[in-house]
């Protein structure tokens, strides 16, 4: 069987896929990659079912030996990358000989590289996924220097192309589409205004679970206890320091702080690339608003 | 019903109350619909969050105002016996907060059947309710860093049973060794919402 010997891992580099399903009501969160977009490209790729499970590099630093020779895609953010000391191109089908070192170095820009191996990181799945959840423990450990990975084997599919053409995770300032609500009705008129007018930075205080936001603070029309209710990714929850954490992938199930806006689900995946110190502007897209 | 949608992502269903949220779970939970990959039912409201490739939020709105909220709530589901060590660390504090003795605080505990009413917090954690209303206590003022697992704690009008080790806020009455959550065991929890529940104290 191909395996994967892990030589370094960078800050955190976990098994991901697309997550699990149908187990919200007993507290099981979604969990997977936290841009889905670039994880399912990096499938595609190497000819991979887009849930199979592949590695999620977060700011680089990661290096593997292969065993037996190997296929390998990383898209997502701008990281480089060397097959045996030679530098090979992102967004591109790979070989790596047996025996091959690859390395993926600290990214340019971006956050977060996602490595697709032909057959699947082919760890035991947890209720159904093999996707690492930060939050709730759940899936295999964050991967540690030393580790071994089985490689799954090779589907029936090759791959179809040898590169794919995908612009880079954004330098500087981005631009995310909001829907307006569920809760923005619980905020004073200004900071829905606010929110849409001014930026907020992408605190350290960033993980799978959500980016902590600086800017100015949103203030509630009243007080009051929201009941926790259910969450997605790309929530902008409102904690009562008026200071919004956007939900990525190992958002908790549910909440009680109010969300004032949801990012669109493919600007999810662009707010997980964005690092520490870059700027978020939101922009409302019309939302449909409440139906009574 | 107020459906107020979470961009592409989710639709949540606003309700008048844990009955109708029920009943509205109830109704949809055995119902595939394309494009809603989890129902999450909560104390007001009930989430159907979407995979945004193959949802079609607008249908789903429509199927969900046109599907009859089933009356009966919460389809009833066994009866779980929870045996209980009373020895929380809290115990002594919620006998105070109440006015029962501690003998009193594990009567009430172990008196009424509680029901698993939604979950959220943590895998295989259940918000039960159902309890008596002189078991109301408020949360701690401060969190513990760390909980163990198993502990069975009170908070509001809630009881509960911390699935794994973990910080958390709950006054803590007692503790048992029932594993409700395995996530290699089918099914992984035993506090699903509408499970039944008795704490009965261990001999």
């Amino acid at each position: 069987m191909t395996e994967l010997r892990i030589l370094t891992t960078g800050p955190l580099t976990t098994v991901q896929d697309l997550g699990r399903t149908g187990a919200a009501h007993i507290g099981v969160g979604v969990s997977g990659a936290a841009d889905r977009g670039s994880f399912r490209l990096a499938n595609r790729l190497v000819g991979n079912p887009e849930e199979y499970a592949g590695l999620e590099i977060t700011l680089g630093g990661l290096s593997l030996r292969a065993d037996h020779p190997l296929t390998v895609a990383l898209t997502g953010a701008d990281c480089p990358l060397t097959v045996n000391d030679c530098a090979a191109a992102p967004n591109a089908v790979l070989r790596v000989p047996a025996g091959g070192v690859l390395t993926v170095g600290t990214p340019s820009h971006g956050a977060r590289g996602y490595l697709a191996i032909r057959g699947g990181v082919d760890v035991d799945p947890v209720l159904d996924s093999r996707a690492t959840d930060t939050l709730s423990g759940l899936g295999p450990p964050p991967v540690r220097p030393g580790d071994v990975l089985p490689v799954g084997p090779p589907p029936p599919e090759f791959p179809l192309v040898d590169t794919a053409p995908v612009p880079s995770p954004p330098e500087g300032d981005l631009v995310l589409t909001v829907t307006p609500g569920p809760r923005a009705d619980w905020f004073t008129g200004e900071a829905l205004a606010t929110l849409l007018g001014a930026g907020y930075r992408v605190t350290p205080e960033s993980d799978r679970v959500g980016m902590r936001l600086d800017g100015p603070p949103l203030e509630r029309r009243h007080g009051g206890e929201l009941p926790s209710e259910g969450m997605v990714a790309g929530a902008l929850q409102v904690p009562p320091s008026g200071r919004p954490t956007l939900f990525l992938a190992d958002h908790p199930v549910t909440g009680g702080y109010p969300v004032i806006a949801v990012l669109r689900s493919a600007e999810v995946d662009r707010a997980a690339q964005a690092r520490p110190g870059q700027r978020l502007w939101f922009r409302a897209e019309r939302g449909r608003g409440p139906l009574s | 019903m107020r459906v107020l949608p979470l961009a592409d992502s989710g639709l949540l269903v606003e309700l008048d109350d844990l009955d109708s949220v029920h009943g509205l779970y109830t109704a949809l939970r055995h119902q595939r619909i394309p494009g809603v990959v989890n129902l999450v039912p909560a104390a007001r409201t009930l989430l159907l969050q979407l995979d945004p490739r193959h949802a079609d939020p607008e249908e789903i709105e429509r199927l969900v105002r046109r599907t009859p909220v089933e009356p009966g709530g919460l389809a009833t589901e066994e009866l779980l016996r929870i045996p209980v060590v009373y020895d929380g660390a809290d115990l002594a504090e919620v006998a105070a907060l109440t006015g029962l003795t501690e003998r009193g605080v594990v009567e009430e505990h172990t008196g009424t059947e509680w029901r698993v009413a939604f979950g959220g917090f943590a895998p295989g954690f259940g918000y039960l309710t159902g309890g008596s209303a002189r078991l109301e206590v408020p949360r701690r003022s401060e969190s513990r860093t760390r909980v163990p697992r198993g502990a069975v704690g009170l908070a509001g009008s809630f009881s509960g049973v911390y699935p794994r080790s973990s910080p958390g806020g709950w006054q803590l009455i007692g503790h048992t060794d029932l594993e409700i959550w395995r996530p290699d065991r089918k099914p992984p929890a035993l506090l699903r919402p509408g499970v039944r529940v008795r704490f009965e104290e261990a001999g």
